[in-house]
């Protein structure tokens, strides 16, 4: 069967890409768009290290099938950084050492960042329940929970 | 927050949160892990896995699958080098006669999953695709999974030359250690407990599937994979494919967790054979399903444990044995298990016996503290009980019975100093220890549970070189695979030592042919042992800076001094001569002599072993059976925090696995002998919303054998939660479980039989 064409932007730069109809969203960011950054834990959807964004949506991208990316806009870990400037929660994730081995890192950063956008004040319970669906086998969460939450403090002093 | 950790005005680095070097491309998706190198004519490799727990292989018929159009190789067992039966050959830990049958079956497949043949397609799909036309000829054969089953005299049995006290057995090996007398220490006790404990095999759950890439050119073959030691890739490869070492160039990608699991190869010999057939670069990645299947879990466990002690707390005896199950080979942590159930107290009378033996499951890999666990499990469990029949607090008959200086281990050793007294008296002393539980309210229970631990920490082979660069930064390489900030620690040490800022220190992970020797990455062993050969390269880094001052200045090298990171002369010079920064004495070391930078290569020993403390709160739920972690503190001599966020992350993430072996992990099998949770929807981990924040307080008893003083520190942490945790649920629910995981059914069950009566 012949390859399906899907236009779509990705970190805010058009992108075009050819892929079958039955391949992950993850396979072709991975593939041949090279951005390795999302990582494959599970190809399941139950460990959130592919953890991107669609039209501002958290999903795994795992779960979501390459041409369903026709016309969206989808944000990776590679469009986190802006210029030579990390985002906030980059930053503090590695102030505070909220990274071990940092397989997890990228799509923990990911729904963190997508937490923040919505809601700029969350509690730990919050914090907790969103990240719920984003497995770090090495940290016991701890740091990652108080990194975003002190993350979120700093941006809300910064925008006053 | 955390525990702060003590002053050290003399420190400028050591003992500072700084950023990892490593840092910054791991939160922008830079770092390549194993799975995110490709390389140009790159082909695909995959797996046939048997679908039986137990069967001899008659015949294997590729020539379907070699006939798909996109395949260009398959093999079988048939292409691995041999290791006879006979005779044992040994890399570290593992026997070769058992990796050449785990990497892919030879006489028999021995689990449901045991790699059968492997091809090498254009795509993944393709791949697949040739496995599925691949005709085996499968003889099933009885079975067997639990390690109790395995034991009983009429078990299948399936290793035919593995004897036990002379007859055909499973039991494949034994250790036993003891002290004294312990007959006559429970004549001596007041209070005699023995209970019997079982544990489900568990997985290390790393998050990074293995994954390898291999490329042989020309005979000489470059893998890129993710492992807890390149060294032990390029061994094993060499052994496994029959290529010398020196034509394996084995490169460490990041490492996405490994607790122990990566100690050892699956796909990198297929990947490399492959390659070797197809003369192209073949990548292999592990499904999440396979890693399940096919990767080693630890031990699943039957324990016995029987503790002696006196009115007044003294432990008089105690008496442990270990079952453990090893899967498809020989290889348990009874060792782990054995040694450590008792090594925290002091106890006259001690035996201890641990049984390795195999079934019908993936083979055994280390996992974090290998079998200490299990061992401390039993073993604490009871300490609960004999503290509660005595009337005491738990703590104190811990603390009553600690191990300290001078004390005698049954494994061995006499301790020199160590740290085991102040974990206890800090949880004593402790809020978390001090603060009443929740009253319960709306049928909800609390209760508080506490355990100790202990894990011997390891030393060994460690190498490491450092350059001065000609502006006068540093570039430090070791040999380890760094899985939780070790190159942090390095920097740290490195800087200190040469008196500059650690940014101006790199730390990278050579790979095979570019630094010595160095032995895994594990053991806890790492920051120990490159501490040492990072200090002694450094020590002799600032012996040539000083000659080449000495040199420019034309006075004796012994009158120059080392200070703040720079050479100043001393006694009868000083202050003749203006300092030289070692950005000068970098810039003239052309003219001074040549390049600057030193190596060392050693056999660390002098690790000593590591102790812990932990208090655990949860929160149980009659209703649904959900016992929840509440509170949980971990108290711990680490000797010395070289870069204390990553050591206190090292005791969280080792106490969030602890909680996860004690509450919900555990592998399930079907009626055939098919693991039925491989996955992480059913295989429960930890999450975020299971856990509360996980205090970590640092203790600094600085070992006397390392000139920083560290311990290990990354396995004590696995040690006490499983204890800690199933102490808590008894004080809650008045209810004792002497197995994991305590899960909501079990738990549910236990409520209702419990009301029943």
């Amino acid at each position: 069967m012949a390859k399906l064409h899907v236009s779509t932007t990705i970190n805010g730069e058009p992108h075009e890409f050819l892929c079958d109809a039955e391949q992950s969203l993850l396979d072709v960011l991975r593939g041949p768009l090279g951005l390795t950054g999302s990582k494959e834990g599970c190809a399941s959807g139950d460990c959130g290290a592919c953890s991107v964004t669609v039209d501002g949506r958290l999903v795994c991208s795992c779960l979501v099938l390459a041409p369903e990316a026709e016309g969206k806009s989808i944000n990776t870990i590679e469009g986190m950084a802006t210029s030579d400037q990390l985002h906030p929660l980059q930053q503090k994730f590695l102030e505070m050492a909220a990274l071990q081995c940092g397989i997890c890192t990228p799509g923990v950063l990911m729904a963190a960042k997508s937490l923040l956008d919505r809601n700029p004040d969350p509690t730990e319970h919050e914090v907790r329940f969103w990240l719920a669906g984003n497995l770090c086998r090495c940290t016991g969460y701890d740091k990652i929970v108080r990194a975003v939450m002190e993350t979120a403090k700093d941006m809300r002093e910064a925008v006053r | 927050m955390n525990a702060p950790v003590s002053e050290r005005s003399d420190n400028k680095w050591i003992g500072q949160r700084t950023v990892r070097p490593d840092g910054a491309e791991k939160v922008t998706g830079r770092a390549a892990y194993a799975a995110d190198t490709t390389m140009p004519g790159m082909i695909w490799g995959k797996v046939l896995r048997s679908p039986h727990p137990h069967a001899r292989i008659r015949s294997i018929d590729t020539s379907k699958a070699e006939k798909l159009p996109g395949v260009k190789a398959v093999m079988t067992a048939k292409d691995i080098v041999d290791f006879p039966l006979d005779k044992s050959v040994m890399l570290g830990i593992q026997d070769m006669r058992w990796m050449c049958r785990n990497v892919m079956a030879r006489e028999k497949a021995l689990f449901a999953g045991h790699p059968v043949a492997a091809v090498a397609a254009m795509s993944e799909k393709i791949a697949d695709e040739a496995c599925k036309l691949i005709e085996v000829d499968y003889e099933v054969l009885p079975w067997v999974i639990d390690v109790e089953e395995a034991m009983k005299p009429d078990a299948p049995i399936l290793h035919d030359f593995i004897k036990f006290e002379g007859k055909p057995s499973n039991i494949a090996g034994k250790i036993e250690h003891k002290l004294g007398d312990v007959e006559k220490g429970f004549a001596e006790a007041d209070v005699v407990i023995e209970r019997s404990f079982r544990t489900k095999p568990v997985h290390q759950g790393y998050i990074e599937p293995h994954a390898c890439l291999v490329s042989v050119s020309d005979g000489k073959a470059t893998v890129w994979s993710s492992s807890q030691g390149q060294f032990m890739v390029r061994a094993m490869s060499a052994y496994l494919t029959g290529l010398p070492q020196n034509d394996i160039r084995a490169i460490p990608a990041e490492i996405g967790g490994g607790f122990g699991g990566k100690t050892i190869i699956y796909l990198e010999p297929l990947a490399l054979i492959l390659s070797r057939k197809t003369g192209r670069p073949v990548k292999m990645a592990m499904t999440r399903e396979e890693v399940f299947r096919a990767s080693g879990p630890t031990s699943g466990s039957y324990s016995k444990v029987k503790i002696g002690a006196k009115k007044d707390g003294t432990i008089v005896a105690a008496q442990g044995t270990f079952c453990l199950q090893a899967g498809a080979l020989p290889g348990s942590p009874i060792r782990g298990a054995a040694g450590c159930a008792f090594a925290p107290y002091n106890i006259a009378n001690v035996h201890s016996v641990g049984f390795d033996v195999v079934s019908n499951r993936s083979k055994v890999a280390a996992y974090r503290a290998p079998g200490a666990p299990l061992g401390c499990y039993a073993t604490e469990c009871v300490l609960d009980e004999v503290a509660e029949a005595l009337k005491m607090d738990p703590l104190k008959l811990r603390l009553k019975n600690a191990a300290r200086e001078g004390t005698k281990a049954a494994h061995g050793p006499v301790f020199p100093r160590i740290g085991f007294v102040e974990t206890i008296e800090g949880a004593v002393n402790h809020d978390h220890y001090k603060t009443p539980l929740p009253k319960a309210t709306n049928g909800r229970l609390y209760g508080r549970g506490i355990a100790s631990g202990f894990w011997f920490n390891a030393g060994g082979e460690s190498s490491a070189q450092v350059n001065i660069n000609e502006d006068g930064t540093v570039v430090v390489i070791t040999g380890h695979p760094d899985i939780g900030g070790s190159r942090a620690s390095t920097a740290n040490i490195v800087a200190e030592l040469l008196g500059i800022d650690y940014r101006k220190v790199s730390v990278l992970i050579g790979d095979t042919s570019v630094i010595g020797f160095s032995n895994l990455t594990g053991g806890s062993r790492v920051t120990y042992a490159s501490a040492m050969v990072a200090t002694q390269s450094t020590e002799q880094v600032i012996t040539t800076l000083k000659e080449r001052a000495a040199k420019i200045w034309k006075i004796d090298p012994d009158a120059v001094v080392w200070e703040n990171g720079e050479a100043r002369p001393a006694g009868d010079n000083a202050g003749k001569f203006e300092p030289l920064t070692l950005a000068q004495l970098a810039a003239q070391a052309t003219a001074t002599g040549g390049p600057i930078g030193a190596g060392k290569q050693l056999n660390t020993t002098g690790a000593e072993g590591g102790f812990a403390t932990h208090v655990c709160d949860v929160e149980v739920d009659p209703e649904l059976g959900i016992a929840r972690v509440i509170r949980y503190t971990s108290l711990q001599d680490v000797g010395r925090a070289i870069h204390p966020g990553y050591v206190e992350g090292q005791m969280q993430g080792g106490a969030s696995q602890g909680i996860g072996w004690a509450l919900s992990e555990e592998y399930i099998y079907d009626k055939n002998g098919k693991l039925d949770n491989a996955g992480f929807l059913d295989y429960r981990m930890p999450v975020t919303s299971d856990l509360p924040m996980l205090d970590a307080v640092i203790i600094e008893v600085p070992n006397p054998k390392h000139p920083q003083g560290v311990r290990g520190v990354g396995e004590v942490p696995i040690v006490p939660p499983l204890a800690a945790v199933s102490n808590a649920v008894y004080n809650a629910l008045g209810t004792r479980f002497y197995s994991l995981p305590m899960s909501p059914p079990k738990v549910l069950e236990a409520l209702q039989a419990k009301s029943k009566a």
